[in-house]
């Protein structure tokens, strides 16, 4: 019977939960590199065993961490990332010129044919990469470079390259996101990148249609129709058909449009999940009510699942790589809160119930559907 | 023989326990002995210093004697007691977080 792996990130450390087809009964393993911020961790599309960890801390920087068996023991690999060239500067938070500094690694993508090929994105905003297995990073400069870079300016979370979609009709075209710069995507595999941000509207910036400025929290893509993007920006749940070229805002009826995590059901590609977060002050569910929204429609019309999901009281945040769908034929979705609970669905979101309720803040949710 | 004490996180990542010992040729310095311990414990690179310019990181300090040899220069002689094996080298997380 085929199976699931849910890789969960927390703020000190990994955990990493495993069930059958069913989704009943749950083995939960960790914690790994307990004590260390677990930002993100992956599984290869290529070697499902291949698992990727950023493993980071405020004393002691970046690690990243391998592991050949799914988990079971992993192997520290390379932990160097330099700018390419003189780093230059973006804008701090004031607008003041502010030089370019690494700090951690929010997100790896493994490529989708070749375990030893992952894309990271850090912290300053950069695009790294190594076709080794980790052995060696090599910045993008192309990203970084681009004309816009001086002009971005941090996130509440920081300069953070938090997106990587990989086109899996197009081994040259990749999507990637930062807080607070925007959408860019490369369709010569990352040597030039354009910003994809047009129809996107944000009041705190000076001018609310800019090309890049833009907080853009997650974007995601359902694999057969790469050319359809759906993005939960800081506000606004906004839809492109043309893979960037424009956007249009779908957040309908939602009771919020602010959040972090946006998802698509993987056989239902006009099905998409959000969960609305009152505001970006606030951090937590509208009305002390954990709703996760789902559209049938590709957005605009939104209805809120809510059974096994506490409905009151409840003040946890659901950030932004902290939701992820398997490949089951009842599609299963996972998410995961500031409050340490894991929840899934086996139904594609009819029905809830926790995984585990008591890991530290998650910050990371991944799913590998196992054969 | 130098005698180092890493703090928890990084004895783990090095895979030790309790102290460590690196050999440094002439009179050690901060430099020369995370130098040291670098090359026999590949993993620890990047988390005590900078990579590439080798500063150390902000929230790591260095201890010896009862002496705070974090603003020292790296190429500063460390103390006798140090160099001959009698007192250790402390790397240290800071106290930050609550």
């Amino acid at each position: 019977m085929s199976g699931v792996r849910v890789l969960v990130g927390t703020r000190k450390g990994a955990f990493i939960l495993t069930s059958d087809g069913n989704r009943k009964k749950w083995e939960v393993s960790g914690p790994h590199f307990g004590g260390w911020e677990i930002y993100h961790l992956k599984g290869s599309p290529a070697d499902p065993n291949r698992l990727y960890a950023s493993q980071t801390s405020g004393w002691f920087g970046q690690l990243i961490q391998r592991s050949n068996d799914g988990g079971k023991t992993w192997e520290a690999v390379d932990n160097k990332f330099v700018y390419d060239g003189v780093p230059g500067t973006h804008q701090w938070y004031d607008g003041t010129p502010h030089p370019w500094e690494f700090k951690r690694v929010w997100h790896l993508e493994p490529s989708l044919a070749d375990p030893d090929t992952v894309y990271a994105g850090v912290e300053d905003a950069a695009l790294f990469r190594t076709s080794d297995g980790g052995q060696t990073w090599q910045e993008l400069p192309g990203l970084r470079g681009h004309g816009s870079g001086p002009h971005w300016q941090p996130g509440a979370g920081g300069l953070c390259l938090h997106t990587i979609i990989l086109d899996p009709s197009n081994a040259d075209r990749m999507f990637i996101a930062i807080s607070a710069a925007g959408a860019f995507r490369t369709d010569d595999a990352g040597k030039t990148w354009q910003p994809i941000n047009r129809g996107l509207r944000s009041e705190g910036i000076p001018n609310p249609t800019a090309e890049v400025g833009h907080c853009v929290h997650r974007i995601t893509m359902h694999r057969s129709r790469p050319n359809v993007l759906f993005m939960q920006k800081h506000w606004d749940v906004m839809r492109s058909d043309n893979a960037g070229e424009s956007w249009e805002e779908v957040s309908g009826n939602l009771p919020s449009d602010f959040g972090f995590v946006i998802d698509v059901h993987t056989q239902e590609p006009e099905t998409i999940y959000v969960v609305p977060i009152k505001s970006d002050s606030e951090h937590y569910p509208p009305d002390g009510k954990l709703r996760v929204y789902r559209s049938r429609t590709g957005g605009r019309e939104w209805e809120a699942l809510t059974q096994g999901l506490p409905q009151s009281d409840c003040y946890v945040n659901v950030l932004r790589d902290a939701m992820a769908v398997d490949s089951l034929d009842s599609c299963g979705v996972y998410f995961g809160t500031t409050g340490g609970q894991v929840y899934g669905s086996a139904d594609a979101g009819d029905t809830w119930s926790p995984i585990v309720r008591d890991l530290p803040a998650v910050l990371s949710v991944e799913v590998q559907t196992l054969p | 023989m130098i005698r180092v004490v890493l703090p928890p996180h990084l004895r783990t990542l090095a895979e030790v326990e309790g102290e460590v010992t690196v050999e440094v040729e002439g009179k050690p310095t901060v430099c020369s002995v995370l130098d040291a311990l670098e090359a026999r414990y590949p993993v620890l690179r990047g988390t005590i210093r900078d990579h590439v310019t080798k500063e150390r990181r902000a929230f790591v300090r260095f201890f010896a004697c009862q002496e705070d040899l974090s603003h020292d220069p790296p190429d500063a002689p460390l103390p006798d007691a140090v160099a001959a094996g009698t007192e250790p080298f402390f790397v240290i997380g800071a106290m930050a977080g609550g």
